[in-house]
């Protein structure tokens, strides 16, 4: 039998909601599955774009946002900015030619543990469909 | 180049909840190859004194640096291990935590996988460790005042303990009186107190408490801050009435030309008051409001020839003049005690809330039979020559509560017991009435709750287990189509009148306080707590704390209780004096900084301005580390790198993404 696509995500999760919310799936011991690695930062406005291109460059099959719901952000507005930001790159990515399952964003309050494996369960079953990603990758990054 | 890194790795087991999952002992022997490792251990218990003991040791006799613990969530025990660094005399910033618990362990059932996933986390988390900077806390002062927005029984408890322990507070009631839900109660459960003999001393003890600043009839506005010193501005909405001339004599309302037009909502509408008016007899201040929805004067112009508020009031307190005020407060902490709200039936409408008018709720049967209520305590029906006193009555629990139709999944806590108490009280009120309730459980559990429960049933209310498909009118009486679920037989039940009790739902503006506060809300809508079972009255937001039903339904114990911890929290930080402000903020690079300013507009804090820098001699943005809250946006902001969050810098996650990214088991660092 042919061996199944494992892919690699690489995830920034803001701090308050997010990172929160995967504690709680833990804490219900929701189950799924073990191919996302999670970046913890204080707020999804902290993400500078080019933190998710360097993740693709470093090998990630696919990449994943997530933060507080818009209007819930625990600095007011830095989801916001992020929206912004990753509406665009996400263009902007698809542009060049990357596979539009490989990046996700959502949100994901601290209550809500079972939205959390949900968008993994659905990140790891895109980036597995979208297959191996080679393009972006570097051996060294001067960055 | 600086001091060589030493790092130590502490791999937890957490007894099984680790250890069953991940191979502890294969992540430290990984652990022990990653570059500036020094040592690798794994233990059962980290977090217990002997498991700290071991880093603290290690710290002093190998002489590490660098402390990585891959053990639960550093939202759990960040802070632990910090002050374990700090015991060893080490800066507890070099603490690096990898989650292999709640994101690693308890998340994937498979060994194999969970073992690697687990390598990887503490790879990347001694990559970031490497490069993390001591750092230093600032101390500031604390505002010694304390802002209680609700009026209930939460916030009047939570003020008096504040209060008493001799810092200020600002207890902010939106209604014209303090009381809250308390107050619209007839007696209490299981003791059967009458609810406003023990209520009203309280309020009075918090409007006269020297220390506490009664802002009734007020709303907040806008809060800004953090722990220790919040800007906070509340707006004191205009009575129309000067409330250092109203002696609450009540002529007014007596003589005002709506007298007895204007629903009371105070009484759910089962009463109707005056234009001007007091919600109820001991309403605390005893100050008369006008209704400026209401009052003639107010929204048409005119009322009579003079209005007649105006004429009889002696003390000449009356005041159409008078305009909101918005307050400034200067508070070192707030307490959120802002209550529930009532679940509206007509969400249900096959219980005919609307249709029927002997259809009530359990509030509704309160004010009916509070001898201060609107009809002083007598439980008739109708109006007039139709007046009629029920016989037989029939209770329906769980009404939005536990029912996901309805959208409310949640247990509404008090249902039950005041179902009880309320039935025994219309079997005092009423003699002979027929009482049943239809119920889906009992829930008992509460100190002398289950005996009182005993107590209504041995009285002879009929507890029949059915949850009522419909209500319909057969005649002049009501029908109650139900299953008895114990005995399997549909049922038809003939009564005069139907209680519902109601369950309990976040308010309908709690988002407007969760917005202002940055509070998150759980999934049932309540405010959410930092912990479930460790912090239940504190908040994602330091100084920001929960007490009473906002927080989830409670009874009036549960909320006293509550209050009073919350007070406590309070207290711990304003008797403190003094509070360490976050070290993780951020940092400009003055060299290579030019000035743009784009960071300055970004900053929800405004803790970023232009300033010209003597040593560089051009304009560089400049960080006010009290100000910055640490999130980051300036850093993600800025397009020459140069602005940078301490701990948080593009080195940091740059350093976690090279070895998450990377598609080996992370060996290769």
């Amino acid at each position: 039998m042919e061996e199944r696509f494992e892919p690699n995500i690489v995830a920034f999760l803001c701090n308050w909601c997010s990172y929160a919310g995967a504690d709680l799936a833990g804490t219900s011991r929701m189950q799924y599955p073990p191919n996302v690695h999670i970046v913890r930062v204080m707020c999804t406005g902290r993400i500078n774009p080019l933190f998710v291109v360097n993740a693709f460059q470093q090998g990630a099959d696919g990449v994943l946002v997530s933060g507080c719901h818009p209007g819930e952000c625990h600095y007011r507005e830095g989801n916001y900015h992020a929206r912004r930001r990753f509406t665009l790159l996400r263009e902007l990515l698809v542009f060049t030619g990357v596979d539009r399952r490989r990046f996700n964003m959502s949100w994901v309050s601290a209550s809500e543990g079972a939205k959390w494996r949900e968008v993994v369960r659905e990140a790891v079953e895109m980036a597995r469909e979208a297959g191996p990603f080679e393009q972006f990758r570097r051996e060294m990054i001067g960055w | 180049m600086g001091i060589k890194t030493k790092t130590g790795v502490y791999v937890c087991h957490c007894g099984s909840n680790i250890a069953a999952t991940v191979d502890v002992e294969d992540v430290t022997t990984f652990a022990a190859r990653l570059p500036h490792v020094k040592t690798a251990r794994h233990y059962p218990y980290m977090c217990s004194d002997p498991g700290q003991g071991l880093i603290r040791q290690d710290i002093r006799d190998k002489g590490l640096n660098r402390i990585v613990v891959a053990a639960c969530s550093p939202r759990i025990h960040e802070n632990t291990f910090r002050r374990t660094l700090e015991e060893a005399g080490l800066n507890p910033y070099c603490l690096e935590m990898a989650n292999i618990r709640e994101q690693c362990s308890w998340v994937h059932g498979d060994r194999s996988g969970a073992t690697a996933k687990a390598r990887k986390t503490v790879a990347a988390a001694a990559a970031r460790a490497r490069l993390l900077e001591p750092l230093q806390q600032k101390e500031v002062p604390v505002e010694p005042a304390v802002l209680v927005l609700g009026g209930g029984i939460a916030g009047i408890q939570c003020a008096l303990d504040v209060a008493g322990a001799g810092f200020t507070v600002y207890l902010v009631e939106k209604e014209p009186s303090i009381g809250g839900r308390m107050a619209q109660l007839d007696k209490t459960f299981p003791t059967l107190d009458c609810s406003a003999c023990i209520l009203t001393p309280r309020m009075v003890d918090a409007a006269a408490h020297p220390r506490i600043e009664l802002l009734s009839y007020s709303c907040l506005e806008e809060v800004s801050g953090y722990a220790g010193n919040f800007s906070v501005r509340v707006r004191k909405k205009a009575r129309y009435v000067d409330a250092d001339r109203c002696t609450g004599c009540g002529d007014c309302a007596r003589e005002c030309r709506l007298a007895g037009r204007v629903p009371s909502s105070f009484d759910l509408g089962l009463g109707r008051r005056s234009a001007i008016y007091r919600p109820f007899p001991q309403a605390v201040p005893a100050h008369y409001t006008i209704d400026r929805q209401r009052c003639l004067f107010l929204t048409k112009g005119r009322c009579g020839d003079a209005p007649p508020c105006v004429q009889v009031c002696s003390p000449g307190a009356i005041d159409f003049e008078q305009r909101d005020e918005v307050v400034e407060l200067k508070v070192g902490a707030i307490v959120v005690a802002t209550g529930c709200d009532l679940f509206d039936p007509s969400r249900k409408p096959e219980y005919g809330y609307r249709d029927y008018n002997n259809v009530i709720t359990a509030m509704e049967l309160e004010r009916l039979l509070s001898a201060s209520g609107p009809t002083e305590g007598s439980v008739v029906l109708g109006e007039g020559e139709d007046a009629s006193v029920p016989r037989d009555i029939a209770f329906i629990k769980c009404v939005g509560s536990r029912d996901k139709s309805a959208g409310s999944e949640h247990c509404s806590k008090v249902c039950c017991m005041y179902t009880a108490k309320l039935a025994h009280l219309l079997g005092e009120k009423v003699p002979g009435a027929s009482i049943r309730v239809y119920y889906m459980d009992v829930r008992a559990s509460g100190k002398g709750y289950e005996e009182f429960y005993d107590r209504v049933r041995r009285e002879g209310v009929r507890y029949i287990r059915g949850s009522p498909s419909e209500i319909f009118q057969r005649g002049s009486r009501l029908v109650v189509k139900v299953e008895d679920t114990l005995a399997s037989t549909p049922l038809e039940d003939e009564v005069d009148m139907v209680v519902l009790a109601v369950g309990l739902e976040a308010r309908g503006d709690a988002g407007r306080i969760v917005d202002m506060l940055r509070l998150s809300r759980s999934a049932d809508g309540f405010f959410l707590e930092a912990h479930p079972k460790l912090a239940p009255v504190d908040t994602a937001v330091d100084g920001i704390y929960l007490a009473g039903a906002c927080q989830a339904p409670k009874d009036i114990p549960d909320t006293v209780a509550q209050a009073k911890a919350a007070a406590a929290s309070a207290l711990g930080l304003l008797s403190a004096g003094r509070i360490k402000v976050g070290a993780e903020v951020c940092v400009v690079n003055e060299e290579t900084c030019r000035g743009c300013g784009y960071c300055v507009q970004i900053c929800p804090y405004g803790a970023v301005e232009l300033a010209f820098s003597e040593r560089y001699s051009h304009e560089t943005a400049l960080v006010n580390e009290v100000l910055c809250k640490g999130c980051g946006a300036c850093a993600a902001a800025c397009f020459s790198g140069s602005m940078q969050q301490r701990s948080f810098r593009d080195e940091h996650i740059l350093s976690q993404v090279a070895v998450l990214g990377s598609k080996g088991k992370g060996d290769q660092v």
